[in-house]
């Protein structure tokens, strides 16, 4: 019997792409020589997870890619080896290569291998002892280059041998083989014998075994039946590497094993043959030296013992370590490339509480209708009546009930948005040279699901623009007195049906007088304009806007803020900055909690009920012939305030008959629109009241000025009025009037 | 006709040959139309629908379907006839169609349900290829029913609004 395990792989992706939102966020609380061991454990425990699961499904990249990862991650656990920042490094780029991987596999494509078989060798390479801080960054390369010499002399003969007969290995299939096997000490108790296993190697070939004795400790601590003992093994084989790993099948988890093919890694420069002896000595070696040789002696001098003891916590490693920016820059590509085919998972994870909730009011609802069946049968009297009465009255509320635990369903708290932003920051930071401390707060703030997989995207470029052009760099703040990092605060809390999402940062501010100059240069505002500083500072929101006068990568392109503000109004929320100079700047995001039910304001146009969302409304107001203007027959004005509001007949933009014509006699709706205010006028107002929005798309097609549909009290349709939608339609049905109107009169000269 | 009726035809028909297909048909303007029955949702009295501003006019509204917004076309108007008062016969056909990105439930008023008849697909025959009638392209085929002729419809075709 087969098992088609296809239908389980929607479940393993998932399963891992948490895994690795996981390891992301441990590893990003780790500090280097400090090492809770809880979050080593967890970490492991979800890579090992994704190892198993990828075997499982035959994902053989992964599994084996995770596997180093294992490994070393293993060690550390098991205290032979010391966290150092550049594994943090490179376990956080292997997260990203996996998750590049799982993607492609996820979009039934090949993954890219390239960049796991580059990470896999530098993982083979601390493996095997080498102190990869080689590997991690350019200039230490160099360090290496000069390190190299003298180290290798001092170090272990065998690698010399090795490197250098092995071009005669490489003729008509054979390979040399170079394997480290590094068994616990406990491997003579599960009943292992390493002597068996390198005979078995020696029926495949060409056998050399070189046994190192370091670990073995003093006669009276020697336990007899333990194992001390590693041996470096290089075979001369045709044998590909299942074989070999065959051979080591029952050793693999109680070992540390490293087999690797001199033909990949030559070029590497014979990195996994030679140094597992010195794994006491961390210096950096052998390293792939094609990049220019650039002198920097400080670091030269002070490499081999800063690089493997200082404990850099990953925020403040920005200032040692502009030399990662390399690599930060490849991470960031990658991410940039991830959302290629971001089909939206359409499941949900559900905590099994709320769904014991929901199980609970479903319970009390048919026991609610159970017995009002009962009330119901019968010969109806006085005293029924009010039992009825009462049970009605307890359906009501078990409904109300069973709606807001159905609306829970979709509630996740907003850590999973914020979860992303640490890793962000540390990128950013780094790639900036800025000192940032990223707090998070009020992150189990529930918020509903669409709108958190529309939030994160304009909180990305929020947070981006907050490390960019907010903060500033360690030593300008040190001169304005203020502490070295700059902090970045997210916090997150609900504010009457509204969730607002705080940025804030404690950097620069906002000069307005920057923002004016700007506006005035690109000609977004008048001279004469008598705007007050909150205004101008919220014209960064225009399209083209940007005052960064160099065009980074990270932001200064003046697309920035206007997509935000309208993502955000896509998703029926505002966004408000306020700003100090030199104290900071803090964006408010204010967003409704769910995207399915709104708070409306009904009106009537004509005999028909349209809804207005309440959001958008800033005042209701009843004209006086004094207050409009008529613009050119054409546009008509209401001024309020010193403010001219240009008015839209609803039922004209809608072609409803039977409306109120006369202006002082209905109602002028004043309503926030991008381009300012806007008056629709309506004939009366009705009640205000929370609908559930329903599409209008799903069984007909969009309607221009429509956002939506629900049904009201009654069982009727009432339509969602979309402010925007009904501000362009209005446009184009005046162009349109004016173009009928130019024809007509065309028509009455010429019959004239 | 209500839905007991419809259960009542459905299983009747289901009695039929398997090879052959199964249309409802119903009246308008003393035509008789068919429409594959197995697109059919259900069929229900006229009930006051919400107008969809500056739509065409053959768009009568929304209707509220058990929390579902479903669009009612008024056939006689999509098909260009002389529109009538809706009355006690006239039902409005709910149907499911496969249209553009996806299935859409949508409601036809027609003036009144007739029968459900099997057709063996050989039978129908395509409508004769007459110059300037608009109306042909909504036209699956034609099939003789005893002595009537029925005019079987394209639902994909006439639920396409351009």
């Amino acid at each position: 019997m087969s098992i088609d395990l296809s239908q389980f792989y929607e479940v393993f992706f998932e399963e891992s792409f948490e895994g690795l939102d996981i390891m992301e966020s441990e590893l990003l609380a780790l500090t280097p020589g400090d090492v809770d061991s809880e979050t080593l454990n967890t970490i492991f425990r979800a890579a090992h997870s994704i190892k198993g699961g990828s075997g499982t499904f035959g994902f053989s990249v992964i599994a084996d890619f995770t596997h180093e990862l294992e490994t070393l991650l293993d060690q550390i656990r098991e205290g032979q080896r010391t966290l150092e920042t550049y594994h943090v490094d490179l376990f956080l780029r292997s997260i990203d290569c996996l998750r590049d991987m799982l993607n492609a596999l996820k979009d039934e494509e090949e993954p890219d291998t390239s960049q796991s078989s580059e990470i896999t060798k530098k993982f083979l390479a601390i493996l095997s002892g080498e102190n990869p801080e080689a590997n991690q960054d350019d200039n230490s390369a160099t360090v290496v280059e000069s390190l190299n010499e003298p180290s290798s002399e001092s170090s272990l003969e065998p690698s010399d041998e090795s490197s250098t007969d092995d071009n005669i290995a490489q003729d008509d299939g054979a390979k040399r083989w170079n394997i480290f096997f590094k068994p616990e000490s406990h491997l003579f108790k599960t009943g292992n014998e390493p002597l068996f296993m390198f005979q078995e190697l020696a029926d495949l070939g060409e056998l050399s075994v070189e046994a190192f004795t370091d670990n073995i400790p003093l006669f009276h601590d020697l336990v007899a039946d333990d194992s001390y003992l590693f041996w470096q093994i290089s075979l001369n084989s045709d044998c590909n590497k299942e074989k070999i790993e065959e051979i080591f099948e029952w050793v693999l988890d109680d070992a540390e094993l490293v087999i690797s093919c001199e033909e990949d890694s030559c070029e590497e420069g014979n990195s996994a043959a030679p140094d597992t002896g010195i794994e006491g000595i961390d210096f950096g070696f052998f390293e792939p030296i094609d990049t220019p040789v650039e002198a920097e002696p400080e670091i030269l001098a002070t490499l081999p013992t800063a690089a493997a003891t200082t404990p850099a916590p990953a925020q403040t490693s920005v200032t040692t370590s502009p030399i990662t920016s390399e690599d930060t820059n490849n991470t960031t590509t990658t991410i940039t490339k991830e959302p290629k085919k971001s089909a939206e998972a359409a499941s949900i994870r559900v905590s099994i509480e709320k769904v014991d909730t929901l199980i609970n009011m479903v319970g009390e609802l048919v026991i609610t209708q159970a017995m009002l069946s009962q009330y119901g049968e019968g010969e109806f009297t006085e005293n029924r009546r009010m039992l009825m009465q009462e049970g009605l009255a307890q359906l009501a509320h078990h409904t109300r009930e069973l709606q807001e635990s159905v609306m829970q369903i979709r509630m996740l708290p907003i850590s999973f948005v914020f979860s992303r932003f640490p890793r962000l920051v540390r990128d950013i930071s780094q790639k900036l040279g800025k000192l940032v401390e990223l707090k998070l707060l009020g992150e189990g703030t529930e918020l509903d699901k669409t709108v958190m997989e529309k939030i994160s995207d304009p909180m990305v470029h929020l947070i981006r623009n907050s490390l960019d052009h907010g903060l500033e760099t360690p030593d300008k703040r040190v001169a304005m007195g203020k502490p070295e990092s700059g902090t970045v605060t997210l916090n997150a809390f609900h504010q009457g049906g509204n969730i607002v999402i705080e940025i804030i940062d404690d950097g620069s501010g906002i000069d307005h007088n920057v923002i004016r100059q700007k506006a005035l240069e690109k000609g977004l505002i008048d001279v004469n304009n008598d705007l007050t500083e909150q205004e101008i500072i919220d014209l960064i929101f225009l399209p083209g806007f940007s005052t960064k006068a160099e065009v980074s990568d990270l932001s200064g392109r003046g697309v920035g803020m206007d997509v935000v503000r309208r993502n955000i109004q896509e998703l029926n929320g505002s966004v408000e900055v306020n700003s100090v100079i030199n104290q900071g700047s803090t964006f408010s995001i204010r967003l409704p909690l769910t995207l399915a039910i709104l708070d409306g304001q009904l009106v009537t146009v004509g005999g028909n009920t349209y809804i207005i969302p309440l959001v958008n409304i800033i005042e209701s107001i009843q004209m006086t012939p004094k207050q409009l203007n008529n613009v050119g027959g054409d546009l008509e004005l209401f001024r309020q305030r010193e403010e001219y509001i240009p008015i839209i007949r609803l039922h004209q933009v809608f072609n409803h008959d039977g409306a109120i014509e006369n202006l002082t006699e209905g109602i002028l709706i004043i309503v926030e629109s991008d381009n300012g205010h806007v008056g629709l006028y309506v004939d009366d107002l009705l009640a205000q009241q929370q609908v559930v929005i329903k599409s209008l798309e799903a069984n007909y097609q969009r309607v221009e000025g429509i956002s939506g549909a629900t049904i009201l009290g009654d069982g009727t349709i009432s339509l969602i009025i979309d402010i925007t939608g009904i501000i362009s339609l209005a446009g184009l049905r005046k162009q349109k009037n004016r173009i009928n109107h130019n024809n007509h009169n065309n028509q009455q000269q010429m019959m004239a | 006709m209500d839905n007991n009726q419809l259960v009542e035809l459905k299983t009747r028909t289901e009695q039929d040959e398997a090879d052959q297909d199964q249309y409802l048909t119903f009246f308008m303007a003393g035509e008789e139309y068919g429409i594959d029955i197995l697109s059919i949702q259900e069929i229900r009295g006229c009930d006051t629908t919400t107008c969809i501003p500056n739509s065409p006019d053959f768009i009568q509204g929304v209707l509220n379907l058990r929390g579902t917004i479903v669009p009612i076309v008024d056939l006689r108007l999509r098909f260009g006839l002389e529109r009538i008062a809706y009355g006690d016969i006239t039902v409005v056909i709910v149907v499911k169609a496969m249209l553009g990105d996806g299935e859409k439930t949508m409601g036809m008023v027609v003036d009144s349900v007739s029968d459900v008849y099997s057709v063996d697909q050989q039978e129908s025959t395509r409508a004769p290829d007459v110059g300037d009638a608009d109306n042909r392209e909504y036209v699956k085929g034609l099939v003789n029913v005893g002595d009537k002729m029925v005019v079987l419809l394209d639902l994909k075709k006439v639920l396409t609004f351009s």
